[in-house]
């Protein structure tokens, strides 16, 4: 045996321990806690197993707003991913224009949730808003707190507005880490735009596509902020995605333990999906990315 | 085909990048363009690609002006320092990627594909992506790709100095051997002197956006035109010193003296520069004729077979390269010696005027 072991490495990840179980897993226990117990006060409590998973797994306006939630989602990615490659290529390489263009698209992603809300809120509106003014100026009968399909766009937007510029700028680093010389290879073999795009662009972006994906996946389906300034989740449950359900659920209705069994069920549709895309996307790639 | 380039200028934002270059390449010839850093090098292999316009003079193929042609009609392939493939293609689609836009049918392809591969040695790694091998097996890919297409005029930029020593040797080996029996010009930059002896050809030396020089490489290494040329093509530098010619005799600035005789033996009266490359000085008197230095040790790099000897004297720092390992100490005082019989002299004008007779007998280039 000439393993060397040293006990002092202990107190160097301690800290960590310490702080992951404050921030992350206590909190975390306190609702896994509350998802399998029926508690009235701190005295009074009973253990119901899995009663509560069962009630929020077949409560039918939960499956609505998850299947609201997925339709919204991918939108936001089919939208977002394309639109943001597609501005990407059409930034300027250099010159003045480049810190220009960076300025005016970093700005939507430095103003916070709720004031984007707000923005379109009034932006929208048909009586004293630009946006719905001009809209409705136009004969579209345009009305976000009454139309249904009106706020659902409105929201949709509304993140495309916000988040596209991520999708930009990441995709620009992508695109700016390419040498010159491919560019130039590619035109002595005579190679279509299209072409450069598809084995040189794209190939190169991928690694930083993958993180827009997942980041926007993430962020999309847990929005809250955006639809509950505008409509509340409104008109009737035309917003109401998963977030504002189990807003609704804890803080409305205070139905802790529904509540508390479905966080986790959130918490794990997200970690799966971002597992799965993750795990697909670098089998995939893993030839390519060594 | 024959590539002329007739008095070539590029401009950059008032930056002169490439001044007034004439030269005409001769076909199936290999051709070195030896220079140091931002000397031009890539500048020129892009106005002969056709990638960028000059900004004034043309370029004419086989007596044709094609100054103003596209890069995608003039048939050219260029290899670059970096390696370039298509990430998401393997081996086998890199290389045939030139002969599918050129729209080959699909048996010649392969056939070319595969025969190009063989002749790169990597006719085993067809189905790997470029991430998934060495370096050096990337630069053959990047090659293969390049040669493939049979083009006209072949650009290879500086196409080794990425890769590891070992690799580097054997692929500089390979190149002149694939190129031989074609009659594709091919351009090769480089910036080492000793890549340029080993690739033989022809070479252009080029300094501060000028060709200051163009001939057989031996013959350039042999007889360099100017200082400037002395010094690039020498590694180490080639060693100078300031010298005066009065009385029959030449006195170095230093204060030593050398006879006017040999080869030197014309030298008008007047101030010139003497030359003479680190490989001709030595610790140990080689002949009777030599003469006798005497100066401060300042660095000494052992290469493994050589040690180059950095000493100072009178204000000129000079390098001895020695054979074997030595271990001078640093400050000391050390003696060493010239053998005239290998000075260069140039003129106060920077212009060679007398070189040392060619010597064969040792069969070595230098």
């Amino acid at each position: 045996m000439n393993k060397i072991t040293n006990n002092k490495a202990w107190f160097l990840v301690l800290p960590v321990f310490f702080i992951v179980a404050i921030s992350a897993i206590i909190p975390l226990m306190t609702v896994v806690n509350y998802s399998v117990q029926d508690i009235f006060d701190p005295q009074t409590r009973f253990f119901v197993g899995t009663e509560w998973f069962e009630q929020v797994l077949g409560d039918s306006r939960l499956h609505d707003a998850l299947i609201r939630q997925i339709i919204y989602t991918l939108s936001v990615l089919f939208i977002e991913i394309p639109l943001g490659i597609a501005v990407a290529l059409t930034l300027p390489r250099k010159g003045w224009g480049v810190s220009a263009s960076m300025v005016l698209l970093a700005l939507p992603l430095l103003i916070p949730w709720n004031v984007v809300g707000t923005i379109w809120q009034i932006f929208g509106r048909a009586d004293i808003g630009l946006g719905g003014y001009v809209i409705n100026m136009m004969g579209i009968d345009y009305n976000y707190s009454q139309n249904p399909m009106d706020a659902w766009v409105t929201v949709l937007v509304m993140d495309v507005w916000h988040w596209t510029s991520l999708i930009v700028l990441l995709c620009y680093a992508g695109l700016r880490s390419i040498p010159d010389a491919y560019y130039q290879a590619a035109k002595i073999d005579g190679a279509s735009r299209w072409a450069v795009f598809r084995f040189i662009q794209l190939p190169k972006m991928q690694s930083v596509l993958v993180i827009g994906v997942l980041l926007r996946f993430m962020d999309s389906f847990m929005i809250y902020t955006e639809p509950f300034v505008l409509t509340g989740g409104g008109p009737g449950n035309a917003t109401t995605f998963l977030s504002q359900f189990l807003t609704r659920m804890a803080v409305g209705q205070f139905d802790l333990g529904p509540a508390a069994a479905f966080s986790l069920v959130y918490f794990l549709i997200i970690l799966l999906v971002c597992w799965v895309f993750y795990t697909v996307v670098m089998n995939a790639g893993k030839r390519e990315e060594q | 085909m024959t590539l002329t380039l007739e008095n070539i200028t590029k401009t950059v934002g008032g930056e002169s990048h490439i001044d007034d270059v004439s030269m005409t390449l001769e076909p199936g010839s290999f051709n070195v363009l030896l220079g140091r850093t931002l000397a031009g090098k890539t500048t020129l292999m892009r106005i002969m690609a056709g990638l960028e316009p000059p900004s004034s003079g043309r370029i004419l193929v086989d007596n044709v002006d094609v100054t103003g042609m596209a890069v995608q009609k003039r048939n050219v392939a260029m290899v670059y320092q970096q390696f370039i493939n298509y990430p998401s293609m393997n081996v086998y689609d890199n290389i045939a990627s030139p002969l599918k836009l050129q729209g080959v049918d699909k048996a010649d392809i392969d056939k070319r594909v595969r025969s190009t591969a063989e002749l790169m040695h990597i006719e085993h790694l067809l189905d790997r992506l470029p991430q998934e091998l060495s370096g050096g097996q990337q630069q053959r890919t990047a090659m293969a790709r390049a040669m493939v297409k049979d083009c006209k005029l072949l650009l290879l930029d500086e196409p080794l100095v990425n890769l590891d020593y070992k690799l580097r040797e054997e692929l500089r080996e390979e190149i002149p051997n694939l190129l031989a029996e074609r009659d594709t010009i091919v351009v090769y930059a480089t910036t080492e002197p000793m890549e340029a002896l080993l690739l033989g050809g022809k070479c252009a030396v080029m300094h501060q956006g000028r060709v200051t020089q163009f001939g057989p490489t031996t013959q350039v290494y042999h007889n360099p035109a100017y200082v400037e040329t002395g010094l690039i093509f020498s590694d180490p530098p080639i060693n100078l010193v300031d010298a005066e010619v009065r009385d029959g005799a030449i006195f170095m600035k230093s204060g030593h003296q050398v006879p006017l005789s040999g080869h030197l033996a014309d030298l008008s009266n007047g101030t010139y520069t003497l030359g003479i490359r680190a490989n001709h000085l030595s610790v140990d008197p080689t002949g009777a004729d030599t003469i006798a230095m005497q100066g401060q040790v300042e660095l000494a790099e052992i290469t493994g077979s050589e040690t180059f000897v950095h000493v100072h004297f009178n204000d000129v720092s000079w390098v001895i390269q020695e054979e074997g390992v030595h271990n001078p100490r640093l400050g000391e005082a050390t003696s060493f010696y010239v053998d005239p019989t290998r000075l260069f002299a140039f003129d106060a004008n920077g212009k060679l005027v007398a070189a040392p007779p060619v010597e064969i007998s040792n069969g070595k280039a230098a």
